[in-house]
């Protein structure tokens, strides 16, 4: 297996894009993520999007944002592991360089989710549960979440405003990121007294709805030293895992195994462990999540996830921070771009280009994205040469 | 929900009929051909046990657009006696009973509609044991 190297990035504002298409969206990502990385082709693309058929009715995306790239003929291909499905079309593209078959591919992800109204946004969603044994009796994805900090909160005594505390520092994050869709700073009270969801979750602990894209250019580590002297990045380590479709099927209701599988993978490959990472982008699709997540990928000891945040190691200036970008919860979570969105945001860290928002002395960094309740899990390592 | 799907389910939903793996006794619901735990395809058929206990429950404020009209309600994992784990209902009882540990039996009742004039999905729904 070759080296892989991270050497370009695209991302422009997300939000409620209304103006623009979805192969508007991706290919300006995509210009950028080119542009970024100083390249003159591509030889193939890989791209993750959860529901462009039920978002905006378009399947076969791999050739439409080829063509509109000005890419085509090279091969595209969409891969789909529900909100996953952009780190799931990372670890495709790195897989594709690392066994030496291309040598520069552009992996991106894309969702554009405020064409349809919010009924149809949330059947879409629900189709990453078991359709038939969650969905049919009326589950949503709040819902899972919420079932999920309620056990937390019974086996743990985990509380109500620790799970508040990661929505504040993520929106905290979020105020300095020109980029993210909802970039105010809230507070304890303010998601405490916001609208009840699904009891014990709050609107404030949720992730929005959003349009969005995302672009990154994977290349040999060997062509990457030929275009760039500085900054460069190689892919460390990179895993995937699955667990049961159905959330009630886990043994464990508070335990994300599918990211512990994916985060072993990649801290073996990688030859790091949870205490060498100098920040996390992790999937906070719900406040709970982030605790579960803390816990799964070794930050936190089994059950402490809640007090983790509390202690503020956490935060930027933190042991460990994490979503310094804002996470989904204030940058946003266009689904099928939110896993690329993650590499950029620890790519810009370790380039220490992250401005105001940037950890110091950053060296490595890893990325957690997850599908349905944890379905799929998708964790990578990259790491500043 | 589609008719076909609806008439598939028919077994699970109207008679609670699961799969026990004949080599290590898991009991999945619904049934499969091969068991996730030993990798045996040899199956019982068996019915759910209808008495059981919620492992976690929560209040669904916004609802998918199917169950527009029945919001807010009470859902839980239910973990029933004898095996097998449900997502379902809790119905017939006030929100501040619904608690971890609270017994409960399935029912059979009506779920959801299909659409403006669609089929009548029936299941099963939980309601204090
Ligand atoms: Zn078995």
């Amino acid at each position: 297996m070759r080296d892989v190297a991270v050497i370009g990035v695209g991302m422009q504002k997300w939000g409620e894009l209304w103006e623009k298409s979805l192969r508007d969206i991706f290919v300006e990502s995509a210009l950028l993520a080119i542009e970024d990385a100083g390249v003159d082709k591509i030889d193939s693309m890989i791209i993750g999007c959860m529901s462009s058929g039920l978002f905006v009715g378009q399947e076969h995306i791999g050739s439409l944002l080829a063509d509109y790239l000005g890419a085509a003929p090279v091969p595209a291909t969409r891969v789909e592991t529900a909100c996953a499905s952009g780190g799931a079309a990372f670890r495709m593209g790195f897989i594709e360089v690392a066994s030496g078959l291309s040598d520069i591919v552009l992996v991106g992800g894309v969702e554009k989710m405020t064409d349809v109204g919010g009924d149809e946004a949330t059947y879409a969603l629900g189709t990453a549960a078991d359709q038939e044994y969650e969905g049919f009796n009326g589950i949503t994805f709040p819902g899972l979440y919420a079932m999920m900090a309620r056990r937390h909160m019974h086996e743990h005594g985990t509380t109500r405003e620790q799970l508040a505390m990661v929505a504040v520092k993520n929106h905290e994050n979020g105020s300095k990121n020109p980029l993210a869709q909802f970039p105010m700073k809230i507070t304890v009270e303010q998601v405490l007294n916001s609208v009840m969801v699904a009891d014990p979750l709050r609107i404030l602990d949720c992730s929005p709805i959003t349009d969005g894209a995302a672009a990154a250019i994977l290349c040999s580590l060997e062509t990457a030293r030929k275009i760039k002297s500085n900054r460069l990045i190689r892919v460390a380590g990179s895993g995937q895992a699955t667990d049961t479709i159905a959330f009630h099927d886990r043994d464990d209701l508070t335990a994300l195994k599918s990211t512990a599988v994916a985060a072993n993978m990649a801290y073996r490959m990688a030859g790091k462990k949870p205490s060498d990472i100098d920040l996390a982008e992790v999937h906070d699709c719900f406040t709970i999540a982030e605790i579960c997540i803390t816990e799964a990928l070794g930050f936190a000891e089994r059950g402490r996830g809640g007090k983790f945040v509390e202690s503020g190691d956490t935060r930027i200036g933190g042991k460990i921070p994490v979503n310094a970008s804002g996470g989904l919860k204030s940058k946003g979570h266009p689904v099928g771009a939110t896993g690329i969105a993650q590499i950029i945001e620890v790519v810009h860290q370790l380039r220490e280009e992250a401005g105001e928002r940037q950890v110091k002395g950053a060296r490595v960094g890893l990325t957690q994205n997850m599908g349905g309740s944890g379905g799929s899990a998708v964790v990578h390592i990259l790491e500043a040469l | 929900m589609i008719a076909p799907r609806i008439r598939r389910g028919m077994p699970q939903r109207y008679r609670y009929e699961a799969g026990k793996c004949k080599k290590c006794g898991k009991v999945f619901f619904p049934p499969r051909l091969i068991c996730s735990a030993c990798q045996s395809r040899e199956f019982e058929t068996i019915r759910l046990n209808r008495l059981g206990k919620v492992l976690t429950y929560t209040i669904i404020r916004v609802p998918p657009s199917q169950f527009k009209d029945e919001a807010p309600y009470a859902m839980g994992v239910v973990e029933l006696e004898g095996g097998g784990r449900i997502t379902a209902q809790i119905v017939d009882c006030d929100f501040d009973d619904v608690n971890i540990g609270m017994p409960v039996k399935i029912e059979f009742r009506r779920i959801q509609a299909e659409g403006e004039s669609g089929v009548i999905g029936y299941g099963y729904k939980c309601v204090p044991a």
